[in-house]
């Protein structure tokens, strides 16, 4: 297909209905199926309810295959959907954060692959699932190019994409086992079995399993390339993702380094986007979160590389604390610092682990600052940078109150300029 | 710093008067309700020591929350600067937000049942944050649409993207 061809309306493909049903339509099968063998007449009303709920559910299924199309027209993805209550959704290309290919594993099967548009606002994504997979790539780089068209100018000729990070698989087996997370989960296991029973242990080991699962599925394998614009995430175990993350719409940079992965030296690096969206179960996809996980785990030099690379002038000085600050926080004292050009403000933390939020000061929403009762004696107040999104902020804990209020000062001005007025 | 001038000279708005009768009006009928309920069921089933001490308790507490309101009104302020919108707040935690009107994405003007009563408002600023903290309480309804009115003219001419 070409440009063109993306103006005409077209359906999703003819093999969405299967995958739609997916899990469920599967477990009721295999709840069927051997009823049916076995013809057990004890289930013949439970038979009756299963088959009627798969017969309502494949119809319903092909119906809204039937009347969902889509187009790009007039800058924006166009979408019609629904049979009795019709709706027409628009998402303006201008307005796309990042556009994810996400393959489950019964898409993956068939060979199809569902495109989600990541708007600007907080719920609203457009999802066209599903699309033959050579099919979604396409539309997505004819998307990301309309796009860059209507915003930035596009680059003169495209750069030949380059490998930034690829996460090595027992690194990332490692780091799960080094987490404190399992192991307090294995500690208390362990003293459920002795003294309770092995039985009691199913209750939350399948539960933990499912998230230590989820998270390998979306980690396993993950690569970062650099591509025009922005970097392409990929990755996953049976069902993969891949979304491109325009350079432009990083809201802060985060690096992590837990405790148990210091002796190693390595660290986690996340990336933080606008908008945010319910994660996708089916998917095991974890992308739904604001935060991107561009390293699983890595080396300091694979993480400063790319940090080099999202924010190339970034405050390499550190900004301690004064001593004082020990009393209000004994377990983060040492993690304690920040410092800012007039791009970049970064700030460290964190009790255990030692965590480093870069954010663009372009990016920066709001400032607070607050002084507790502790903080008062202490002539120590605290500096918070609000970035879009929930619970993402960089923080100067405990500064000294008259450097704290120059720091703020300072802030505000430097935000002030480096603040460019919407197109 | 240019003309904004510093964070220490800034002549704050107050709410108005009345937001501390306000509150008190609310401590007091929160704390006759929680004594009245609770007593009363703790009456009911014969435990009337037990009434007592909570009623007793519940009382006090309003009587001592109803002491501090006055203290706890008076950190309230705001000042619109050239860029910003400054708002304080907190006697124990004192906080201080600079929401830049660039970064507003909508303003709220609330009145609760009691606020009516009082003829007062809530103006309050969104941004793309989640964790920005910008409330200003207990405004007169006419401060309160004047405000935010200016701050949402302010905020389109001066809106900048993600």
């Amino acid at each position: 297909m070409t440009v063109a061809a993306d103006e005409l309306w077209h359906r999703l493909s003819p093999l969405s209905p299967v995958v739609r049903l997916g899990r469920g339509g599967l477990a009721i099968f295999v709840l069927v199926v051997p009823a049916l063998v076995t013809g057990h007449s004890a289930v013949d009303w439970n038979l009756a309810a299963y088959g009627g709920l798969l017969v309502v559910g494949v119809a319903g299924s092909i119906v809204s295959w039937l009347v969902t199309r889509w187009r790009v027209h007039e800058g924006a993805l166009q979408k019609e959907e629904g049979l009795v209550r019709r709706q027409s959704l628009r998402f303006p290309l201008s307005q796309i954060q990042a556009v994810d290919v996400l393959q489950p594993a019964l898409a993956r099967v068939f060979g199809l692959a569902e495109l989600r548009l990541r708007m600007g606002a907080s719920q609203s994504s457009g999802r066209l699932a599903y699309l033959p997979i050579a099919e979604a790539l396409a539309l997505r780089e004819r998307l990301l190019a309309r796009r860059e068209a209507t915003t930035e100018p596009v680059p003169a000729e495209p750069v030949p994409s380059r490998l930034l990070f690829r996460v090595s698989t027992p690194r990332l087996v490692a780091s799960f086992v080094l987490d404190l997370g399992s192991l307090a989960l294995l500690a208390i296991s362990v003293v459920v079995v002795v003294f309770v029973g092995s039985g009691a242990l199913a209750i939350w080991i399948i539960p933990a399993g499912v998230g230590i699962w989820r998270r390998i599925n979306a980690e396993y394998n993950r690569t970062v390339t650099e591509v025009p614009g922005g970097l392409h995430i990929e990755g996953g175990f049976v069902s993969t993702t891949a979304e491109t993350i325009p350079l432009g719409r990083v809201q802060a940079v985060r690096l992590t380094e837990p405790i148990l992965w210091r002796p190693f030296g390595w660290c986690r690096l996340l990336v933080v986007l606008a908008g945010r969206q319910a994660r996708d179960a089916e998917a095991g996809d974890t992308t739904g979160r604001s935060a991107r996980a561009l390293i699983p785990v890595g080396t300091a030099e694979e993480a400063a590389a790319l940090v080099r690379h999202l924010l190339p002038d970034v405050p390499l000085e550190r900004r301690r604390p004064p001593a004082r600050a020990r009393w209000k926080a004994p377990l983060s004292y040492p993690n304690l610092a920040w410092d800012t050009n007039d791009a970049v403000l970064v700030a460290t933390g964190g009790r255990l682990a030692r965590i480093t939020s870069w954010v663009p000061l372009e990016k920066v929403q709001s400032l607070r600052r607050e002084r507790g009762p502790v903080q008062r004696r202490l002539r120590l107040e605290t500096i918070r940078v609000d970035v879009a999104g929930r619970g993402v902020r960089a923080s100067l804990r405990d500064r000294d109150i008259v450097e704290g209020e120059q720091a703020l000062g300072e802030l505000v001005e430097l935000c002030r300029r480096a603040r460019r007025p919407a197109a | 710093l240019d003309g904004n001038g510093s964070l220490d000279n800034v002549e704050w708005l107050r709410p108005s008067p009345r937001l501390a009768s306000m509150r008190r009006v609310e401590v007091a009928v929160v704390a006759v309700c929680v004594a009245l309920i609770a007593g009363g069921a703790l009456l009911a089933s014969g435990l009337w020591l037990w009434a007592a001490v909570v009623v007793v308790v519940a009382l006090a507490g309003g009587a001592v929350t109803a002491m501090l309101v006055e203290r706890r009104v008076r950190t309230w302020g705001y000042a619109e600067r050239a860029d910003d919108l400054l708002v304080q707040h907190g006697l124990l935690v004192a906080r201080l937000s600079v929401v830049p009107y660039g970064r507003m994405q909508f303003i709220d003007v609330t009145a609760g049942p009691v606020e009516r009563a009082y003829g007062l408002v809530t103006v309050k600023l969104h941004t793309a944050a989640a964790a920005t903290d910008a409330r200003i309480p207990g405004l007169t309804e006419e401060t309160g649409r004047g405000l935010r009115d200016r701050l949402a003219s302010l905020g389109e001419a001066n809106a900048s993207g993600l």
